[in-house]
């Protein structure tokens, strides 16, 4: 997994609340066996205006001018500011996939659904919370000024607007450490295999119908 | 002890380790793998050399990508039926308890073939790549959907890296109306709390509506808990989860049979354990619900009307209002009752099981698809519910009335395989999400249970099925 220290990035703002994962990815891109090049079909219904399908030269087909992440002063955006309930849906990993293929490394609102949320920690996507009240300001500002951009600092859990305002951000100890090292979770987890083996046995012991 | 709820034992029974910032490693006892979420997760395995931590904790069937009619042509579109190859040689490689390919009788949606196969019991915890695992808590089971990097993670250890829910009680009081479903009041809970009321909350559903429902009720219900943003639905055990469970192919066997029940038994809420949160509803009030927009909780009832968004103050709840009406292609005041439908689904995880498709064929004997409806499509949930179903003499009711009867699978509840909306289209369906695109790109959905469903296609509009 890419690790993920500090970041200043360009800032999309995409104005909709309940952006499901099937908004995010739609279905038919969920077809491919790999895990890699669904950016291109980042919110592929709403991006362009034909109907997308795998295999499809993206670079050939017609945007849709009025979709926010088409307009020019967004290309090359790095935090996607969005609202209430983000990502709601199904349990598709693409829609991080296609967050992360498209460049975003960060994803502000004010809440965000439950397993969208753990799906970006696991991608080097940082999913910050803020208070309603603190993402309108940040649209307002992000609407207000071209090139505009945040600061984001893991370890610190700051976000730091251009005129300096600080945000501060929750994220448990466990996940900042897997994001900040980029670290290999199967692989931190395996160092509790003698625990995992004791459990199991108990727990065969206590339940053998759960073990065929 | 202090008062446990339901959701605090199953959590508590299943902790391997804990971090000091509550973290856990949580145990997990079936792992239930489908074709479009698992492809990566296998080769993360065979990249780093892993094998699978319980090959029989295993069970697997291909459901998403499959067709629904002309079964001896395979599948027709290349991707996804690499995807479904890829699944098999997978499980090949790999192993599990149980496989149902593309085909075989016990072949079905992964949350509909799970419980009949007697793979879900009470007390597991169960996992699966698809947020509509929440279904299996209907069994007394922690249920949930995960993304593939965890699937990977559970299939190299065994656990999930969780931390805990908060706890919510959704308690429906009284009896429910004659001809209201769990469908129902899983919607009406929807419109009530909103699609992230449950957000960061496990949802255990009581009180007398809930005790009152079938397992394939219970079911319905706890399979929607995602669409409420819970994780996990849970609804306590009791005979009829036990007497569901009996005989199944994988239940406990008879020498276990009577320690396995006596500990079911034990797996409900104590009296005067803690929620964090309460929500309450009269059975009495609920009807039959349909949604009008492209989120669950953009829901009323049959007598009800769709909204205008001139009377929304809120600006964000307002837009999308709007967008919803403009995406839906409906007009604000319009009564609910008269809107045309051009197409009905009849499947999905949330309402393909046998009652289900008895509830739906009731309405439909001895009647016929309007003759504004194109197209009706029955979809059973598995081979066996199929079979079932053909032995009931459903499937004659059905074609009868002019329905499509169908072989089993996922189809237009997502529309990954050739069952899809065109654009435009309007469609009464029984499954669980009515997202911008969902059943295909431009179509529209309106969620509603099996017997409003094939209502619906009688009569070419939404009725209530109390007046038919």
């Amino acid at each position: 997994m890419k690790a993920f220290t500090t970041l200043n990035g360009l800032v999309c703002p995409l104005d909709r609340a309940n952006v499901d994962t099937d908004a995010i990815i739609p279905k038919q891109f969920l077809k491919s066996i790999k895990r890699s090049g669904f950016g291109p079909n980042l919110f592929d219904e709403w991006r362009y205006l034909d109907h997308g399908e795998p295999g499809m030269d993206n670079s050939q087909r017609p945007l849709n001018p009025d979709f926010v992440l088409n307009f020019p002063r967004y290309a090359g955006a790095q935090v996607l500011l969005a609202r209430e309930n983000f990502g709601c849906g199904s349990s598709r990993e693409h829609a991080p996939w296609a967050l992360e293929d498209q460049g975003f490394r960060v994803i502000i609102a004010p809440s965000f659904a439950d397993i969208f949320f753990n799906n970006c920690f696991k991608n080097g996507l940082l999913p910050i919370v803020q208070p309603a009240e603190v993402v309108d300001q940040l649209f307002r500002e992000c609407e207000a000024n071209e090139g505009y951009r945040l600061n984001v600092d893991l370890a610190a859990q700051t976000i730091t607007t251009p005129c300096g305002k600080v945000f501060a951000f929750d994220v448990t100890e466990h996940r900042k450490h897997c994001l900040l090292g980029g670290l290999d979770e199967i692989g931190l987890t395996l160092k509790h295999e003698a625990e995992i083996k004791a459990f199991e046995s108990k727990h065969r012991a206590a339940q053998p119908w759960l073990f065929a | 002890m202090t008062a446990q709820t339901l959701y605090d034992k199953l959590w508590s029974s299943h902790v391997v380790h804990e971090e000091a910032d509550g973290t856990v490693l949580l145990y997990i006892d079936r792992h239930l793998v489908h074709e479009v979420t698992s492809p990566q997760a296998f080769e993360g395995l065979k990249l780093a050399n892993r094998p699978l931590w319980r090959v029989d904790s295993v069970v697997s069937t291909a459901d998403h990508n499959t067709p629904t009619d002309h079964w001896d042509e395979g599948i027709k579109d290349p991707i996804s039926r690499q995807q479904v190859e890829t699944l098999d040689a997978n499980i090949k490689a790999f192993g599990a308890l149980a496989y149902f390919p593309f085909k075989d009788k016990g072949q079905g949606i992964v949350h509909v073939m799970g419980p009949e196969q007697g793979a879900t019991l009470p007390g597991m915890t169960v996992v699966c790549g698809d947020s509509h695992t929440s279904t299996h808590g209907a069994f007394g089971a922690l249920a949930h959907g995960i993304g593939t990097s965890e699937v990977e993670h559970v299939m190299a250890t065994q656990t999930l890296v969780a931390k805990k829910s908060k706890n919510m009680l959704v308690r429906v009081d009284g009896k429910l109306p004659v001809g209201i479903t769990g469908k129902d009041v899983a919607l009406a809970i929807i419109g009530k709390i909103g699609t992230a009321g449950g957000t960061g909350y496990a949802i255990e559903f009581g009180g007398e509506a809930i005790r009152e429902l079938s397992m394939e009720g219970r079911m319905s219900l706890c399979n929607m808990a995602i669409e409420a943003g819970a994780r996990s639905g849970l609804v306590a055990v009791d005979q009829k989860t036990i007497d569901y469970v009996k005989g199944r192919p994988f239940a406990p066997k008879a020498e276990q049979w009577d320690a396995a029940v006596a500990y079911w038994n034990t797996l409900h809420t104590d009296e005067g354990a803690h929620f964090d949160a309460v929500v309450v509803l009269d059975a009495a009030e609920i009807q039959p619900q349909v949604t009008w927009g492209t989120s669950p909780e953009m829901v009323t009832d049959i007598n009800g009307r769709v909204p205008d968004p001139a009377q929304e103050a809120d600006p964000v709840k307002k837009g999308s209002i709007e967008r919803a009406l403009a995406y839906m292609g409906l007009q604000a005041n319009t009564p609910i009752n008269e809107i045309p439908v051009d197409i009905v689904f009849i499947g999905s995880c949330t309402n393909s099981r046998i009652e289900d498709l008895r509830e739906a064929a009731a309405v439909a004997k001895g009647r016929s698809k309007a003759a504004n409806v194109k197209q009706v499509l029955v979809v059973p949930g598995s081979g066996l519910v199929k079979a079932q179903a053909e032995q009931e003499g459903l499937d004659k009711v059905f074609v009868a009335a002019g329905f499509e009867w169908r072989e089993p699978g996922c189809s237009m509840c997502l529309a990954m395989n050739a069952d899809r909306l065109q654009p435009g289209e309007r469609c009464a369906s029984t499954s669980n999400r009515n997202f911008e695109g969902r059943q295909g790109q431009g179509g529209r959905t309106h969620l509603v249970s099996p017997a409003m469903a094939a209502a619906a296609a009688v009569a070419g509009h939404f009725v209530d099925i109390r007046t038919l």
